[in-house]
């Protein structure tokens, strides 16, 4: 080919129409000549273009389809999977999971989605940006965009032949030209190379920042970037404040006076004496001391509590929640706890084990001293008296009373009259055979380590 | 662009008095190409030293109540949402009729540029671009709303289902939520439908440039476009299809913010006429916000030939029937509220007319429904200081809208003992007044910088734009869309 070496130095041929009547014309003509590397410029779109060029549908439409599809998946994804899965919403009752309520939020993710697609599919399928166009050196060509039309065929065409392209485009055209092959490029000033290796350079301080805030410790405190309310001008309880004489931030009291909910006037109820007598001291029940003093424990319970079945399921239920635990269920001294201190033999530091319920020592505590071990305890036990209410205290020692009696029952109803219901608590030899395959000590009639 | 239909611009050879025949599009005898991108390029192509004096005028206004505006929101951040009048039992005070009137307003310009395409009403290529700027400016100002009233600006990201360090995530079935996506596609769409829409129009400021600082800026945003009919072809398809995805869009933006409202259980704000009669609203203040501006924008640049009066018939037209549309609203609330038999809604629209806020609620009705009745006349319509009064009246009017369905509700609501009355304070006054100077600053640089009219849309509607001859039997309509202003020029 004669004209190859040529062809390699000029993108292409240019020809330049005034109106759209020539400019069709000419396209149609390069159509039917069955060059692929060529197109036409105009201002605007022109009505018609595409049939006179060839021009094949986009497939813009499907792909935006896709990612509009796409869109409905992911809104709909990440509603179910923050709202209904990862942290479930509970709201009036309504089901964790129910679409009508998510249909806003798909609904503007399908849009999103497909907005951008068809936004950003364009540019791609028209690969833009394109900055460094040869078209855009020719001065002439600037007014395609204004007021004028333009024919270029592409050097890279298969069937270019720079004079049959003339001879075709000549009939129609006002004007033509070459373009050459863009070979200038442009080299960027010394400075921008420097100020973007700094700027690149200072893009990586932020990040090794929070690398290094992600694994380096620090004694510092955290820095307060919005302090919120994290820091108010306020004294917390339990705190020294030098403002008051007595250094606490709190203040006591004042003489004489009860704080509302705190009248403790009913010695029966809230201290397991008989009214009037002296009241026995808020400290771990210790039996010389105590005894010393010569309280008047109370053999029975207080007025204010009437002992019927309900305080009695009442107390069944709260000796479960704070008492089982150590003392067993059956009341035996086999709680889990206990259990595990056996096992790993937690005498040697001082633990005392729990004391089996049915026991005659334990028996032979009065109502007042059972209420005021529970309220304060005992040995290694600690009080609960911050913890359960007196009434539930007092629940809780009736609750103690019927295992003790319990215990004393015939295991068959011999005895009982015709009709009633009865089944036994199992005895404490039963719970210890049944214990004894988690570990437990067998054999002996009591558990080892008797309180004081 | 190019679904021109040749009709559209008079097929008949007939006088303008004819009313089946519609004037044409671009007025004037001698418009061309060239013509039309020198009346629109020019603009922005003034040198700084000749810019026009009222333009410097406003602009300097609008940037002083910009500044106050920054200052006010540093006032409000640092010292809390207390500076405000939101107090129990209105916490939903101005702030939130402010971001319900802007994004309200910023209806007009999707509605313009998507359904009137759709529907290929080719008016609307004269005013459509500066319609989607105003948009677009409007919800910025909506957006910051909202985004200083959560209080703790510093965690607005909560607002987003983003993972954090309280393992939590936003709430789904709350319509506030439905309103950031709403609202946060609605104006990242809108710009991309603004944006892509002026690519071309860029690159005819490129074409133009006379210095290198204008070719360079322009350079870049119009990525290189050519005009090359390949790209024409498959952006003509993304225009159609971001078209057809923001119509839905815009009828759904107003709806989920009306569902801020109707989804929850006050008087007056459970209903379910709220999504369409917000919709209408927001393009009731839509169209009276662009024919504020684009009434003295077209008197100052010199763009009467393409901005008509035409348009401005049209768009007072619609504005009229919107009108309309919010006071069927209006009243079709009252008939619910008997209807419906409810004592609570009764009371809530009574009140409304004759409670506390008689006031707002006859300012109300008079700015919305009542004065744009004066558009029956077309004498009127073609009276611009008359038009101009209609579309700020329907602007006030809109504003108290919204701050009758706010205020009016949360201050009157179940219970007696917890009713108050909103004042607002000075802080709120101004902040509104400064949101007009972030607005018409972003749009005085849009004036003088960008392609203010769709340049490349608007000679697609010119007849010198379609091909003569014997090309697909188009041959009949051409000749008739070449001879309409021909027929006008007889006129």
């Amino acid at each position: 080919m004669s004209d190859q070496k040529k062809n390699d130095e000029i993108h292409g041929v240019v020809a330049y129409f005034d109106d759209v009547d020539s400019v069709m014309s000419a396209a149609r003509k390069v159509r039917d000549a069955g060059y692929k590397k060529w197109d036409a410029y105009t201002p605007f779109p022109v009505h018609g273009i595409d049939e006179a060029m060839g021009t094949k549908p986009t497939i813009l439409p499907w792909i935006v389809l896709g990612m509009g599809l796409t869109g409905m998946a992911c809104g709909l994804l990440l509603q179910w999977y923050t709202n209904a899965y990862d942290y479930v919403f509970l709201i009036s009752g309504k089901p964790n999971w129910s679409l009508p309520a998510n249909i806003p939020v798909t609904f503007e993710v399908v849009i999103l989605f497909s907005a951008y697609t068809a936004f950003f599919a364009m540019l791609g399928l028209n690969k833009l940006p394109h900055l460094s166009n040869p078209l855009h050196k020719l001065p002439k060509f600037r007014r395609v965009t204004a007021d004028r039309f333009a024919i270029c065929v592409e050097a890279k065409d298969p069937n270019f032949d720079a004079d049959r392209v003339r001879a075709i485009l000549g009939a129609d055209t006002s004007e033509m030209e070459d373009c050459p092959v863009d070979t200038s490029r442009a080299a960027l000033p010394l400075w921008f190379h420097a100020v973007m290796a700094l700027v690149t350079c200072a893009t990586f301080i932020p990040l090794s920042l929070a690398v290094k805030g992600r694994f380096a410790t620090s004694e510092k405190p955290r820095y307060h970037v919005w302090p919120d309310m994290d820091f108010q001008r306020k004294r917390k309880t339990q705190t020294g404040w030098e403002g008051f004489e007595d250094g606490r931030s709190m203040r006591l009291p004042v003489e004489g006076t009860i704080p509302r909910g705190e009248l403790r006037d009913d010695f029966e109820l809230y201290f397991g004496v008989a009214q009037g007598s002296s009241v026995p001291p808020r400290a771990t029940y210790d039996a010389g001391s105590m005894g010393g003093e010569k309280h008047e424990w109370l053999q029975s319970f207080p007025t204010a509590v009437v002992v019927d079945e309900a305080l009695l399921e009442r107390g069944r239920e709260r000796y479960g929640i704070y008492c089982g635990v150590c003392h067993g269920a059956q009341g035996n001294g086999l709680g889990a706890v206990a259990l595990r201190a056996k096992a790993i033999d937690a005498e040697q530091w001082g633990w005392v084990s729990p004391k089996a319920l049915q026991s005659d020592s334990a028996k032979a505590y009065t109502n007042g001293e059972l209420f005021h071990i529970a309220s304060h305890g005992i040995s290694s036990m600690k009080g609960y008296g911050s913890q359960i209410t007196p009434k539930d205290r007092w629940a809780i020692v009736a609750f103690v009373r019927a295992i003790q009696a319990s215990q004393a029952l015939p295991k068959a109803p011999a005895d009982l009259p015709e009709g009633v219901d009865f089944e036994p608590v199992p005895t404490i030899k039963d719970v210890r055979l049944s214990e004894a395959s988690v570990d437990a000590p067998a054999g002996g009639t009591e558990p080892a380590g008797e309180a004081r | 662009m190019t679904i021109t239909d040749p009709s559209a611009f008079g097929s008949q050879p007939s006088g303008q008095d004819d009313p089946s025949v519609r004037p044409s599009l671009v007025e004037g005898v001698n418009e061309d190409f060239s013509s039309v991108t020198d009346a629109v390029a020019g603009i922005a192509e003034i040198p700084v030293e000749r810019t026009n004096r009222a333009w410097i005028i406003c602009f300097a206004i609008s940037v002083s109540l910009l500044g106050m505006l920054g200052m006010l929101i540093l006032h409000l951040i640092t010292t809390g949402v207390g500076v405000w009048g939101n107090n129990n039992p209105a916490y939903w005070g101005w702030p939130i009729v402010n971001f319900v009137f802007w994004v309200g307003i910023g209806h007009a310009g999707t509605l313009i540029s998507a359904i009137l395409f759709l529907t290929r009403q080719n008016w609307r290529t004269g005013v459509n671009r500066a319609a989607e700027a105003m948009t677009i400016f409007a919800v910025v100002c909506a957006g910051m709303f909202p985004g200083i009233h959560i209080g703790r600006v510093w965690v607005a990201y909560w607002l987003f289902p983003l993972p954090n360090q309280m393992a939590m995530w936003p709430n789904f079935r709350s319509p506030l939520l439905w309103d950031v996506f709403a609202v946060s596609t609605y104006a990242s769409v809108s710009l991309l439908f603004w944006y892509m829409g002026m690519v071309p129009d860029l690159a005819t400021f490129r074409d133009r440039a006379v210095n290198n600082t204008r070719r360079i800026a322009y350079g870049i945003f119009s990525l290189g476009w050519t005009g090359s009919s390949r790209h024409w072809h498959v952006y003509e398809r993304a225009y159609l299809l971001l078209a057809a995805l923001a119509t839905p869009l815009v009828l759904s933006v107003h709806s989920v913010v009306s569902f801020d409202f109707a989804v929850s259980q006050l008087p007056g704000w459970h209903t379910t006429i709220f999504p369409p009669y917000f919709v209408a609203g927001a393009i009731f203040s839509g169209f009276a916000m662009v024919l504020t501006l684009m009434i003295p924008a077209r008197q100052f640049f010199g763009l009467k030939h393409i901005i008509t009066m035409r348009h401005i018939d049209v768009m007072c037209r619609i504005l009229m029937a919107t009108g309309l549309m919010v006071g069927y609203a209006y009243s079709i609330e009252f008939f619910i509220a008997w209807y419906g038999g409810v004592q609570y809604e009764s009371f809530a629209f009574v009140n409304r007319a004759f409670g506390n806020y008689w006031w707002a609620y006859w300012i109300m009705v008079t700015c919305n429904v009542i004065i744009p009745q004066l558009f029956w006349s077309k004498k009127l319509r073609a009276n611009l200081w008359v038009v101009m009064i209609v579309s700020i009246t329907t602007n006030i009017g809109m504003w108290f809208e919204r701050f009758v369905i706010a205020v009016t509700s949360l201050s009157r609501d179940f219970v007696p003992s917890s009713w108050g009355y909103f004042s607002p304070t000075w802080v709120d006054v101004t902040m509104f007044i400064g949101s007009f100077g972030l607005f018409f600053t972003l749009f005085l640089l849009f004036l003088r910088f960008l392609p203010v009219v769709a340049i490349a849309e608007v000679k697609t509607v010119m007849p010198q734009a379609h091909a003569h001859g014997e090309d697909h039997g188009e041959s009949h309509s051409a000749g008739g869309s070449a001879a309409a202003p021909a027929s006008r020029h007889d006129a």
